[in-house]
């Protein structure tokens, strides 16, 4: 039952994912790209949660480096989408300087 | 303070829908970046409530995110905009490998897994590998590190099925014994095979073609952590991670769109590694009627609406700033100027506008191919910078170009129209330029910026 739970999440999930990204205009698609690998670096939540104490050794070393890779995605992924958006800027608000 | 599993679970509830409005709100430049810091939020809520959970190991989790905080501030901070796509690059392949890690981390900890769980196991691994491998063959092409150029070598679609076969195999072997040393082995054979796969199925993807393939690898981390969150069975995971998937999906088909091509033949066709011989009718046409600065001066000096059609060669050339400069003295004399962007212009969705954005070009000018086209007949001047392949008439005229029905920017039905280039080279498809020998049309040779710049100059003289 949990399996057609976790499913049927899924393919609702993805026909919300295809509503809301087909109205995001061309011109803000590379932030929404980086906007995306923030996104999956979802993947923490999971590693986070495998990092049981009662774990040592492979499982640690395995658990950890995913713990390091999907945070340099949400961070960084984050931090860099910010950064392109604050240049988007409107012409009466400091488009010209 | 710590949380049971439903009260963790009601907080990833909220970071879903935290993350739907962030993307929704990215639909609209003026929204978009308080849309980010949504998403963000919902990002943080979550990784607060699984800190929360009990039992949990934080001095590797305090180290590792230390760590991956500061790498991702670091590559943030200092990634030239130029640079974009092979961050998002990178970003892809790290979002497959921790998905990837995750999975195995969970093998490793319970090998004797349901059918069910060996299933997704086996294809979060595969999809994490793929997407990793191929991700670093991308950025590798991207940064110039590795030949651009498609790598194409007999059997190679046999070798790339022989791989999916073996992936597939090992997956069915892993099924039947999960819990066995034969098991463990076949699962580091899937690995293997898969971080091979992502190679082979890359590298006979031409630079050109970039954009396609990493809003495709995009799409695949995604689906990498989809996969990952049926491994542990957690619901936010799934949901992301198939917001992430269905994102790459509908850029990688507005990528095909916009060269008319279809994804297969992206990805298998070597595209550009023959030079096609475009007009076979042979010389005749016509003549190239080539610019100096002062006669580009008078024909924009004269014009009522300029439209400025940018393409990769702008941002080599490092031209943005003095484009925006040329663009405000225009309109300072009272011309209307658009820059007017092709999807695929630039090496990733969308990044032409970024780098014009990052020259204070505001948002309002930057123009859509399907808005300008209807209104290209009004338009007086067109300046094409940088940009060959998708302002090639031959598109719309030419049958047997190999470019023909491409959707372009038609920039020859502008009263005049000026090409700045560097000399009469074809561009990364390979094709001749029809372009360039109209009526209608000025060469303007010279690099981008030097040419740009002597251009500015004549402006402020001639006040």
């Amino acid at each position: 039952m949990m399996t057609v739970y976790l499913l049927f999440i899924f393919v609702l999930a993805i026909f919300l994912g295809f509503e809301l990204i087909s109205k995001v205009p061309s011109i803000l698609h590379t932030p929404l790209m980086s906007a995306a690998n923030a996104i999956s670096g979802i993947t923490l939540i999971g590693a986070l949660a495998s990092m049981q104490t009662s774990h040592h050794g492979f499982t640690a070393f395995l658990g950890t480096l995913a713990v390091v890779l999907a945070t340099i995605n949400v961070v960084g992924g984050y931090a860099v989408t910010d950064r392109m958006l604050h240049m988007f800027k409107r012409k009466d608000k400091g488009g010209a300087q | 303070m710590s949380l049971d599993q439903v009260g963790i679970n009601f907080v990833y509830v909220v970071s879903a829908a935290l993350f739907v409005f962030g993307l929704k709100m990215l639909g609209s430049p003026a929204t978009a970046r308080r849309g980010n810091l949504v998403s963000a939020v919902g990002m943080l809520i979550a990784i607060v409530a699984t800190l929360l959970a009990q039992g949990l190991d934080y001095r590797w989790i305090l180290i590792g995110m230390v760590i991956g905080s500061l790498l991702g501030m670091a590559g943030a901070y200092f990634v030239r905009m130029t640079a974009m796509p092979e961050m998002v690059a990178l970003f892809n392949g790290f979002g497959g490998l921790a998905s990837l890690l995750l999975a195995w981390s969970e093998y490793h900890q319970h090998p004797a897994m349901t059918p069910f769980i060996v299933s997704v196991t086996a294809l979060s691994v595969f999809i994490g590998g793929v997407t990793f491998s191929g991700s670093m063959v991308a950025f590798g092409k991207l940064s110039g590190t590795i030949m651009q150029k498609a790598v194409v070598f007999k059997g190679q679609h046999l070798i790339n099925g022989a791989l999916l076969l073996a992936a597939a195999g090992a997956s069915g072997l892993l099924y039947l014994r999960p819990d066995s040393v034969v098991g463990y082995l076949v699962f580091l054979v899937i690995v293997l095979v898969s971080l091979a796969f992502g190679v082979t199925s890359t590298i006979p993807i031409g630079g050109a073609d970039m954009p396609v393939v990493i809003s495709l690898l995009n799409s695949y981390s995604g689906l990498a952590a989809c996969a990952a969150g049926f491994v542990v069975s957690n619901n936010i995971l799934i949901v992301a991670g198939a917001l992430v998937g269905a994102s790459g999906i509908i850029l990688t088909r507005i990528m095909c769109k916009a060269m008319n091509r279809s994804l297969a033949n992206v990805l298998f066709s070597g595209f550009g590694t023959t030079t096609a011989k475009a007009q076979g009718e042979g010389g005749s046409q016509g003549e190239i009627k080539p610019a100096s600065a002062e006669d580009v001066y008078y024909i924009l000096e004269a014009a009522d609406s300029v439209a400025i059609v940018p393409g990769y060669g702008l941002a080599v050339a490092q031209a943005q700033h003095v484009v925006k400069e040329l663009g405000d003295l225009l309109e300072a004399n009272g011309t209307e100027v658009v820059y007017a962007i092709h999807p695929v212009a630039g090496r990733m969705p969308g990044h032409m506008n970024v780098l014009l954005a990052e020259a204070n070009v505001p948002y309002d000018q930057l123009v859509e191919m399907d808005d300008i086209n209807p209104r290209m007949d009004g338009i007086d001047v067109c300046v094409v910078i940088g940009a060959n392949d998708v302002v090639n008439p031959a598109a719309v005229f030419e049958e047997k170009s190999p470019i023909y029905g491409m959707p372009i920017i038609e920039t020859f039905r502008a009263k005049t129209v000026i090409v700045l280039k560097r000399s009469m080279s074809p561009g990364f498809a390979g094709i001749e330029n029809a372009l360039f020998f109209r009526e209608n049309t000025r060469m303007y040779f010279g690099d981008a910026k030097a040419s740009i710049q002597a251009l500015v100059a004549e402006f402020k003289e001639g006040k």
